[in-house]
């Protein structure tokens, strides 16, 4: 192009971008997966370019509530797991302990004790996978990085190609010892009422061994990595406690019987946005503290407290609106069961100035303090002489009903409600999935970061990233949350005029 | 020599189908190095004008995922098979429908009713429901639409080739890229496994019994399952005989019956009615009083024998359900 045309084509640019300016727009941000709708945004600018609002919205619906009906319960822990390929053991696992409520029937120490042992197992690869790989570029990298090198290939330049090894290796590790049990890693098939269908061989057991004290060495080198990183810069830890990703929310999460944090079983506890316990309760009593709301623009329901009613998108004391996951799980617990766990989670706390701890962007740091009480919890079970015990289920005889099973999934709280005829068919299933209680805050910190960020008609260009980082830090999966599709979330900003002409794009190289 | 240039997309699917790709990263690097993947939404950024601006049949190949439920998917889908030499149905939901296409049982209507109005949790006074194109506050928000059935991939555009399975393994994902790249195919339209029966390369292939006489049917979770006997033999539906092999039958080294996500082998047409049809002919009653009693054990038959194949079944989805049109939901 000649300097001539460059000017002439620069001058039209400017000309129509400051037309642009003046009108109301409408702006997309759109993951990559618009067209088959993993999670899209669109904001619109009032007349001066300031945000009016950002709506977060899923653009779909498979509807397992509804097609389960007349299914037979048995198959639920199979059937539910295809809501999601990514973390299809956390929706077995809530099915089989739902069938273990429908049919008040306990497994066996030893059934009970594979289950965790799988569970935890899927815990570890899954944050690991979020850390180093999906979440991980943010901080390892760098928020400051250009887009192009903020990918896994960034991470390993940053860290070396033996560290990627490391954890590519330690996640296909852990996914074989889930398909052990399990058969298969992706939908695996060991839940049934009362225990599992398969057991620990003896023989089998060493390899596992070693396994898990490699998991712990992993667990304990993933917080070097995160301490040496990302805390030892304070422009990071600024950029966690900004104002820009706080919100004061209510949190929930699973606790044990002394309030340490439990990914398997115990009570859902919740606290305000003070810290103080709002509730805890059995999770057969979900439906009297949690409540889903409907939106015209988004095929997810948004959850909030039953007892306090919808308040919209709101924060405070006066909100409804909760958090799940791991910045919820470490705000509702008072410690970890395990000791380096402990210790993680009290540098945590002291770090980031009391509890609890409002700032989304912490979630990594707490991802990571829970990977190492999932992999001390693994250390334990693994060495437990009931683990290769061959007493792995009891027979259920009791008729059916109602079952209720929750567990905390990778990316919050997910709970399962069946019920049944006598018959055990199924007549009703209520899901609460673990994304869906976050959406009403994801859906909040998009608003935020909008707002924070484009003002009197200027898109900031760290528009892109900033909402990225918003999303990311909850690990947000669509699929859950729609009972539809997954989605970890590249996104993409379209501007558009009025007219719905393509202004400007931001994307991610 | 340019790369050959690959896609992957996913549909109406859990991201299962992905993760297996991903799972199998390690052992496929070779292969990534000689292509060139054009779109992969799970790992990559694309843009829909990037595929649009691509000339047709300018991708070798492209392994869609999960069936299609939404307009949406439907356009994807369309774009996909024009831009691609072949296009290739990837796991159970996109060659068969799939788990979602048991949603075919029931009405659109019914699914949002319950989702948005009558579930315990819904709280909905004002009934609203998502909206294809509503104004909220003054601004034009948009959805897409909903169709009322789920469809696999070859209801919707024409299909080469086809990857069974929930998810389909590695291994026969290796095979069926390494067929692809040589050029060693077989006649368009076959399902890149093996074409036998599962039961033959079941690990309890050899407890079989020749002549089964039902006597009852036992649901899985009602009896100690024997880690070493055939299912079948232990009055437990397995859908090995009517399911295509290649799997290596890693459910049933979980010690629990195979499900049936590799669909049928090509000499059959519909999955269910060939299970049917073989465990019906093995039940030991004559009476219907008798066979009536053994049938008990099996309470769901759309969702045990057709639980993966719905859609492409000749069941296919419930009768009165609309044909697709134009609707809000």
């Amino acid at each position: 192009m000649n300097a001539a045309s460059q000017q002439a084509w620069n001058e039209g640019n400017a000309k129509a971008n400051a037309s642009c300016q003046t009108q109301r727009r409408r702006l997309t941000i759109d993951p990559i997966t618009r067209l088959e709708g993993h999670g899209k945004i669109d904001i619109f600018l009032d007349d001066q370019g300031d945000v009016e609002h950002a709506y977060l919205q899923v653009p779909e619906l498979r509807g397992f509530e509804v097609f389960s009906i007349g299914r037979p319960a048995e198959d639920m822990p199979q059937i539910t797991s295809r809501i999601c390929g990514v973390c299809p053991t956390a929706h077995h696992m809530a099915a089989t302990k739902a069938l273990d409520d429908l049919y008040q029937v306990q497994p066996p120490p030893t059934a009970r004790k594979i289950r965790e042992l799988v569970y935890n197992a899927f815990m570890v690869e899954d944050h690991a996978l979020h850390v180093y790989i999906l979440g991980g570029p943010d901080f390892i990298v760098g928020p400051q990085a250009p887009p192009g090198q903020r990918n896994v290939i960034g991470v390993i330049q940053k860290v070396g190609v033996e560290v990627g090894k490391k954890v590519i290796s330690m996640r296909r590790r852990l996914r074989e010892l889930i398909a052990y049990f399990g058969g298969k890693v992706i939908h695996p098939v060991l839940g049934l009422p009362g225990g599992v269908s398969k057991g620990l061989k003896a023989e089998d057991l060493p390899p596992f061994k070693q396994l898990a004290r490699d998991t712990l060495d992993f667990a304990l080198f993933t917080r070097q990595v995160f301490n040496d990183i990302v805390l030892k810069n304070p422009d990071y830890v600024k950029l966690i406690t900004s104002d820009t990703y706080t919100h004061r929310t209510y949190y929930m999460g699973m606790v044990d019987a002394d309030n340490k944090v439990n990914f398997y079983d115990g009570l859902i506890r919740v606290v305000d946005p003070g810290g103080k316990e709002y509730a805890k309760f059995p999770v057969r009593q979900y439906r009297e503290f949690i409540a889903e709301h409907v939106e015209p623009w988004s095929y997810v329901k948004f959850c909030f407290l039953k007892p306090l009613g919808w308040h919209g998108f709101e924060e405070g004391p006066q909100s409804s609106v909760y958090a799940v996951a791991p910045l919820a799980r470490l705000n509702v617990a008072q410690g970890m069961a395990t000791p380096q766990a402990q210790q993680a989670y009290e540098e945590y706390f002291n770090t980031l100035g009391g509890k609890p701890i409002h700032h989304t962007l912490a979630n990594h740091w707490a991802r990571v303090v829970e990977i190492i009480y999932a992999a001390e919890r693994i250390v334990e079970l693994i060495n437990d002489p009931e683990i290769t015990g061959s007493d792995l289920r009891l027979i259920p005889t009791a008729t059916p009903s109602v079952g209720i099973g929750a567990v905390e999934a990778p990316r919050g709280t997910l709970y399962h409600h069946f019920e049944t005829d006598a018959n055990g068919l199924i007549t009703k299933a209520n899901l609460i999935v673990a994304t869906q209680n976050n959406a009403a805050r994801i859906a909040m910190s998009v608003d935020k970061a909008a707002k924070g960020l484009i003002q009197k008609g200027r898109v900031s260009e760290g528009l892109l990233n900033m909402i990225e980082m918003a999303f990311r830090a909850y690990d947000p999966c669509f699929g859950c949350a729609t009972h539809s599709l997954p989605g970890h979330l590249p996104l993409r900003v379209s501007i558009y005029d009025r007219r719905r002409r393509l202004v400007r794009q931001l994307a991610q190289s | 020599m340019p790369k050959p240039k690959i896609a992957f997309y996913w549909c109406a699917s859990c991201g299962g189908c992905d993760e297996a790709i991903v799972d199998l990263a390690e052992d496929i690097l070779g292969v990534v190095e000689a292509v060139d993947i054009v779109l992969w939404p799970v790992a990559m950024d694309f843009k829909k004008k990037d595929v649009e601006a691509m000339p047709d049949k300018s991708i070798v190949a492209t392994f869609l995922n999960g069936a299609i439920r939404s307009s949406e998917q439907e356009e994807m889908a369309h774009l996909l098979r024009r831009k691609s030499q072949f296009l290739i149905a990837y796991g159970a939901c996109a060659h068969l429908g799939g788990i979602p296409s048991l949603a075919n049982q029931f009405e659109r209507e019914q699914l949002l009713r319950y989702v948005y109005e009558e579930s315990p949790t819904t709280v909905n006074e004002s009934k609203t429901r998502p909206q294809c194109s509503v104004k909220n506050n003054g601004h034009a928000v948009t959805l897409p639409e909903l169709r009322h059935v789920v469809r696999s991939l070859d209801q919707v555009v024409e299909v080469d080739y086809y990857i069974p399975g929930c998810p389909p393994t590695p291994k026969i994902t290796k095979a069926a890229v390494g067929a692809l790249l040589e050029g060693r195919l077989p006649p368009k339209g076959s399902v890149l496994a093996p074409d036998t029966a599962l039961c033959e390369q079941c690990p309890r292939k050899s407890s079989k019994p020749t002549d089964l006489g039902f006597t009852q049917f036992k649901r899985p979770h009602q009896a100690r399952l024997d880690p070493e006997l055939c299912f079948l033999a232990q009055g437990v539906v397995c859908m090995g005989p009517a399911t295509r092999g290649g799997c290596e039958a890693p459910c049933i080294g979980g010690n629990m019956p195979c499900s049936g996500c590799f669909g049928p082998t090509s000499r059959v047409r519909d999955q269910g009615a060939k299970m049917l049809s073989s465990l019906c002919a093995n039940v030991a009653g004559k009476e219907e009083k008798d066979i009536n009693g053994v049938l008990s054990g099996i309470p769901d038959p759309v969702g045990t024998f057709y639980r993966y194949a719905l859609a492409r079944s000749l069941l296919r989805r419930k009768v009165d359900l609309p044909a697709p049109a134009k609707q809000t939901p």
